[in-house]
């Protein structure tokens, strides 16, 4: 069987977990194997079952400890069990913070590697999945693998790959195991969850976001361009070389080691386009790029350019902007 | 306190990734290396809770000859004392890497036996293989706490907090522990000329890594072909403004 970690999201599965089910459904059909899925807690409702089958599922295991709060070194080893005990050939988890932790965990309990950001699974000679196709550097490098033993423990890469649901689905058939914590597991508790503080637009969903890089120059020269964000309702964010600096706050900071975004449209500003910025920005519909510099790597990756001076270009567009708006024009806020 | 810190000699590449011959690893001829950034916070975390609860900063690494140069880096940063797990033959994978941060780990001195709290980064820039911290604290049976961007450490307890969902998830575990950070976790200072002056004459152990039978075998490496939009160069006459102003209308952002 292939054993999948299925991570609930705000309404339904999360996303990454939908994809990574599509690519272990792929893997199953391959090798004739069954697709179960993994859950920790309660059971599945109605809907979350349905929608597991319509993306593949046939068997769902459920671990019901007594507290079913997350506890990362105790889940790791009860999805590591029941990977031995359903003798799986592979393990795939959503390449999410609490994916990685499970995964590694379990790979310690079952003395085997892992994989992670794995963009596609093949078959070796003896047609087992031990072929691996992984994204490094932020996603600018594809490393291929050979695993030298099974299980094959993986995460996919968000984006990685689109889901898809099947044309016929089942109901997947449900078993509930019972989950006893090893005090050793329990060391890492889970203390409280803080929710989302719900002020301003957040740099990771917004619609627009206009960004600054070293070129801006100085900390003031970032006051025109959160006028230019917000008059298109969106949000700031900025380069390492700007978080670095201590122009901006880290929060700001998009990237590989920042936020990644995918607005319709980001408006890079004086930023130079290194893969570990562009890491950030890359699923963005459009990217309009102000720069100096003709041979800036961004303008290679950008839709749109303009070979200009941020500091005359961005004051010019707020004032054009601000102008239109007071005229009453077509662009009028609604 | 006695902490310890991992940290990896990665390349840095810039706007364009080519590879070696034998596509195995980048092409190092035409770039820099350096300390992650998640690294880099894990030093300045490190260093500032020396500071507050007195003690010694011990960095570690485990790669080629030239990785001297990272930690030489990190004791300019603050680091007491270095230890350089040597290997040859290219990168090492995490489980062999992992193990070969136990060992130093454990042969090396520490008042009270041990140290209080090893810092690592989430991941490694290059290879995220999101793991290393976990399979060491594993075999040093000790807890591990992940993805942390905030950390409080008293005599008892270690609590930090992770990003979730938009908002934190708050985690504890008891002391010693190991710990995985991110960037974000506080700015890290440029280090002074007599930090790196000092950090010259540093005490610096060497040992040798092996590889496990147990990591993945590097077949290749491919570049990923960016489709080159090539981007549609707008005029910079008299009426940009007006110009890229009629543009955010037709993408429909303006309103
Ligand atoms: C492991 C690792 C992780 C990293 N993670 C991130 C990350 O998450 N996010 C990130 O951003 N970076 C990250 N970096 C850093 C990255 O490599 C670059 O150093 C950084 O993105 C550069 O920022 P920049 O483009 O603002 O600065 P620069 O590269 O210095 O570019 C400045 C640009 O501004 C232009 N310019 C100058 N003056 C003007 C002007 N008046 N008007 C218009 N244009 C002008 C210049 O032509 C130049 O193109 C990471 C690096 C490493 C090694
Ligand atoms: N070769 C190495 N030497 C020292 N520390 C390392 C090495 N490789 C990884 N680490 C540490 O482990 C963290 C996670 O790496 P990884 O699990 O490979 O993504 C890194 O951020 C480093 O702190």
């Amino acid at each position: 069987m292939i054993l999948c970690w299925v991570e609930p999201g705000p309404s339904g599965w999360e996303e990454t977990t939908r994809g990574c089910l599509t690519m272990a459904r792929g893997l199953a059909g391959r090798l004739g194997a069954r697709l179960v899925a993994f859950t920790v807690g309660a059971q599945p409702d109605p809907v979350g079952l349905d929608e597991l089958g319509r993306l593949g599922v046939e068997h769902v295991h459920v671990c019901a400890p007594d507290d079913p709060a997350y506890l990362p070194a105790a889940w790791g080893r009860w999805l590591a069990e029941a990977a031995g005990s359903g003798r799986a050939c592979a393990v795939l988890v959503p390449g999410t913070d609490r994916g990685h932790e499970v995964l590694a965990h379990a790979a310690v309990r079952l003395g085997v590697a892992m994989v992670a950001n794995v963009t596609e699974i093949g078959l070796d000679e003896s047609g087992q999945p031990r072929r691996i196709t992984r994204a490094r550097w932020a996603g600018s490098v594809l490393e291929e693998s050979v695993l030298p033993a099974g299980p094959t423990l993986a995460s996919t890469a968000p984006h990685a790959v689109v889901a898809t649901e099947v044309a016929v689905a089942g109901t997947p058939t449900v078993r509930v195991h019972p989950g006893a914590v090893d005090p050793a597991d329990a060391r890492v508790r889970l203390v409280e969850h803080i929710p989302p503080a719900s002020t301003g637009v957040s740099l990771a969903t917004a619609r627009v976001v206009v960004g600054g890089g070293r070129g801006v120059g100085d900390p003031e020269g970032f006051v025109v361009l959160e006028q230019l964000a917000s008059l298109l309702g969106g949000a700031l964010g900025v380069s390492r070389a700007v978080t670095s600096a201590g122009w901006r706050p880290h929060t700001e900071q998009v990237g590989q080691t920042g936020t990644k975004i995918a607005p319709d449209l980001y408006i890079a500003c004086g930023i130079s386009g290194a893969i570990q910025h562009m890491a950030g920005c890359r699923s963005a519909k459009r990217i309009l790029a102000i720069n100096t510099d003709p041979a800036a790597p961004i303008l290679a990756q950008a839709s749109h350019a303009v070979v200009a001076d941020v500091h005359q270009v961005v004051p010019a567009l707020v004032e054009e902007i601000t102008r239109r708006r007071a005229n009453g024009g077509p662009d009028r806020p609604r | 306190m006695e902490i310890a810190v991992c940290v990896k000699r990665v390349p840095a590449p810039g706007g364009t990734v080519t590879l070696s011959e034998d596509e195995k690893s980048l092409d190092a001829r035409n770039l820099g290396f350096t300390i992650g950034p998640h690294e880099e916070c894990a030093i300045e975390e490190a260093t500032r809770l020396a500071g507050i609860h007195g003690g010694r900063v011990t960095v570690l690494t485990v790669g080629p000859d030239e990785a001297l140069e990272q930690l030489r880096a990190a004791m300019s940063f603050g680091a007491d004392r270095g230890v350089h797990v040597r290997t040859e033959d290219g990168e090492l994978g995490p489980v062999a890497t992992a193990t070969a941060l136990a060992v130093a780990i454990r042969d090396t001195e520490w008042d009270g036996g041990g140290p209080d709290l090893v810092l690592l980064g989430n991941e490694a820039p290059d290879s995220a293989d999101y793991q290393v911290g976990i399979r060491l604290a594993h075999v040093l049976d000790l807890p591990c706490l992940t993805g942390l961007k905030s950390l409080q450490v008293d005599d008892a307890a270690i609590t930090g907090r992770r990003e979730a969902a938009g908002g934190w998830d708050v985690f504890a575990a008891p002391r010693p522990a190991v710990v995985t950070v991110r960037e974000g976790l506080n700015t890290p200072r440029y280090p002074s000329l007599p930090g790196r002056l000092r950090a010259k004459k540093r005490p610096v152990q060497t040992r040798t890594a092996v590889p496990d039978p147990v990591d993945a075998q590097l077949i290749r490496l491919r570049v990923v072909q960016i489709p080159r939009t090539q981007a549609e160069l707008l005029a910079t006459g008299p009426d940009l403004a007006g110009e890229l102003a009629d543009l955010l209308e037709t993408w429909g952002v303006l309103a």
